[in-house]
């Protein structure tokens, strides 16, 4: 009993212990970021690993998400008659909810993990330290630019993967289950606000975007520099950052919608 | 150096496809219709009430979607709504004597203009206007003017 | 920086000053009142088995680690009483050679010499590209440069590494074992460039190592370090011909001594018979 309080006790310490390192470690990279603009090829080429690298599976999954969408929302809404909503659904659906937080969700397991596993090893081989020794601080040189880019890239990918969707929601319904085309698009423009939906997704992604950045960098960085060590952090980061997305969205999406 | 080239021109090019994608999502709020604009010809129509009618809204013809609404305005002397709408050359035969409603597609669906073809042999041309109109159905309406008559009962 | 020596109000001959030091990982003491002068300009050596913390003495004088108790002087300045700039500063005067180099991966080798050059200095590419290929030239690596780390052997790594290193001209240099795991003819190139940079630049070197006969064919100074303290310090010739048997053991590598070759155990018959 008192082994499982104590254990309990530990637990909780030890999470307590590592939140605070992740947000000391915060605020030591984010003094780094100013600096950053007048370097700002650092931030491209990231921009480049964590964002033009995830254009395809962004891509490919938005297309996909979009027609199911699609399909599904038009088998629905015919039963009603009002299947020219189709569009409001699909878009809606896709620029408050799917298009953020699926997006959020690839990246944290396509660039995250990568991001982790990138510097996890850079520590491990001791590139960290030698940067260190070479008067640098790894924290500004390797991973301010990261995170600058992923806060970046995040957002434009979120938007890649509604306006894929709604497309992919387009060819579903207009194309082929015959919604009338300009119901499809009206209906749309007039159900979707440029401020309330369009803008909160895109706020919602950039939110997104550093948390899923900040965890995959801190978990890098805080890794036990061996293989396996480098491993364990590498999932970490894909089920902290998930988890994290999505308790996240509970709450924007309560402060942004239920009034 | 070339690689960091390659690099800055893909960078460049996965930030234009975000700003697109998200100018595309912004577009669709507003106007959309203004970046696909078909080829047809413009008729007009004076309604009381245009109800729900939006831009883009379809026009038929024994249901067949014949145009689309092209612009909507405010007549300041008469105080009707004024529809343009533009009409596919394809159907260049529409009488001037047709006449143009505006209906509902099922009960929650979209608003669209239907047109019933007159006897004339005389063929709306660019500019016309539609002399028959009947304005939308207000579901309000509708219901005060059927509380009224069973009152009257 | 050195040539400042020849100024009337010359620098001490000590560069490096430790003295009391203890720092402990957990409960174990790694440092156990440990008192150690590197002298300006001269190769000094620091042995001992593996596991007995040589390169988290590198790592404190570094200023990478901080020890509970003692100091770290170097060149006058506290070590682990600076801030992160001044300790920043400290750094750029010093160079370290991590065991296996810990080239940056994603640069290849011109970038790799070029990055303390870009990263501390505003010199025009021009310059950085003759002064990175000077410091190649020195260690006969100028025709690998356009080569990727994981292109190269460890030997090669070890001496872009160094290259590294001494591309700011530092006043010191440290080295983290690196001889281990080298084959005879990587290992003898590297033995001579130690010596023949310490010599030509006049550094001061730090060489951490538990290859006793390469090390002891070029240190100066030699301190050899077992269970957190200095067992025996002396030039050279002095240590191998120390009295103490632990030492001797060492330098001669026998498998049998004051370091047993057993790991503390029971009698063997007894285990067996109650095993």
């Amino acid at each position: 009993m008192l082994d499982q309080l104590q254990r309990l006790g530990s637990a909780s310490l030890n999470t307590l212990e590592r939140l605070g390192r992740g947000h000391l470690f915060l605020l030591n990279v984010l003094t780094g970021i100013p600096g950053l603009f007048l370097r700002f090829r650092l931030v491209i080429h990231q921009i480049y690993s964590v964002g033009v690298l995830s254009l395809l599976i962004i891509g490919v999954a938005g297309l996909f998400v979009g027609m199911v969408l699609g399909l599904q929302g038009y088998n629905t809404l015919v039963d009603f008659g009002a299947e020219e909503s189709l569009g409001v659904v699909v878009a809606l659906t896709l620029v408050r909810e799917l298009g953020p937080v699926v997006a959020a969700l690839l990246f944290a397991g396509r660039a995250g993990s990568a991001l982790t596993a990138e510097i996890g090893l850079m520590k491990a081989t001791e590139q960290l330290s030698a940067m260190e020794m070479m008067a640098v601080d790894p924290l500004h040189r390797v991973v301010a630019p990261r995170l600058l880019a992923g806060f970046i890239a995040l957002p434009l990918l979120a938007a890649l993967f509604s306006a894929v969707g709604v497309m992919g929601g387009y060819f579903v319904g207009v194309g082929l289950l015959g919604v009338d085309e300009g119901a499809f698009w009206s209906q749309m423009e007039d159900k979707v606000d440029l401020f309330d939906d369009v803008l909160n997704g895109v706020i919602k992604s950039i939110v997104f975007g550093f948390v899923v950045t900040w965890i995959a960098v801190f978990e890098g960085y805080d890794t036990t520099p061996t293989s396996e060590g480098v491993g364990r952090a590498t999932t970490r980061t894909v089920v902290h950052s998930s988890l994290a997305v999505l308790g996240l969205d509970f709450v924007l999406t309560a402060l942004m919608f239920g009034d | 150096m070339e690689q960091s080239r390659v690099i800055q021109i893909w960078v460049g090019l996965f930030v234009a496809i975000g700003l697109a994608s998200l100018f595309m999502l912004a577009m669709k709020v507003s106007n959309i219709s203004a970046l696909t604009e078909q080829d047809g010809y413009i008729l007009k129509a004076n309604f009381e009430n245009i109800g729900g009618l939006k831009i883009r809204s379809p026009v038929t013809m024994a249901g067949v979607v014949v145009g689309r609404v092209s612009s909507i305005d405010f007549d300041r002397n008469t105080y009707e709504a004024v529809v343009f709408m533009t009409i596919d050359f394809k159907f260049d035969n529409i009488p001037d004597d047709t006449s143009a409603s505006i209906f509902t597609s099922g009960l929650l669906g979209e608003q669209y203009i239907g047109l019933e073809a007159g006897g004339s042999q005389d063929y709306l041309k660019e500019g016309d206007s539609f002399t028959l109109t009947q304005s939308a159905v207000v579901l309000e309406k509708l219901i005060g003017q059927f509380l009224v008559s069973k009152a009257d009962e | 920086m050195s040539s400042n020596q020849s100024e009337p109000d010359s620098p001490p001959q000590t560069l490096v000053k430790i003295r009391g030091l203890r720092y402990f990982r957990g409960s174990r003491a790694i440092f156990d009142g440990v008192d150690m002068d590197i002298k300006r300009g001269k190769l000094t050596a620091i042995m001992g088995p593996s596991g007995t913390g040589k390169t988290t003495l590198l790592r404190l004088i570094g200023g990478q680690l901080r020890p509970q108790q003692g100091s770290i002087i170097v060149d006058g300045m506290e070590v682990n009483k600076l801030n992160h700039r001044q300790l920043y500063e400290l750094r750029k005067r010093m160079g370290m050679l991590f065991q296996n180099g810990a080239l940056l991966t994603d640069l290849n080798v011109f970038d790799n010499v070029a990055f303390p050059l870009r990263e501390h200095t505003r010199l025009p590419e021009s310059m950085v590209r003759s002064l990175v290929l000077m410091k190649l030239q020195a260690v006969g690596l100028r025709g690998a440069h356009k080569l990727i780390p994981s292109e190269l052997s460890g030997g090669m790594s070890r001496r872009v590494a160094l290259a590294r290193a001494i591309a700011l001209d530092p006043m010191m240099i440290m080295y983290d074992e690196p001889f281990t795991g080298q084959d005879p003819i990587s290992m003898g190139v590297l033995v001579s460039l130690l010596k023949n940079l310490n010599d030509a630049l006049n550094l001061t070197s730090i060489l951490v190592s538990h290859d006793v006969r390469e090390t002891l064919s070029i240190a100066d100074d030699v301190y050899v370090i077992s269970e957190g303290k200095v067992v025996e310090h002396g030039p050279a010739d002095v240590v191998q011909k120390s009295g103490s048997d632990w030492v001797q053991q060492f330098i001669q590598g026998k498998n049998d001594g004051p370091v047993p070759f057993h790991y503390p155990a029971p009698e063997l018959i007894d285990d067996l018979m109650h095993g």
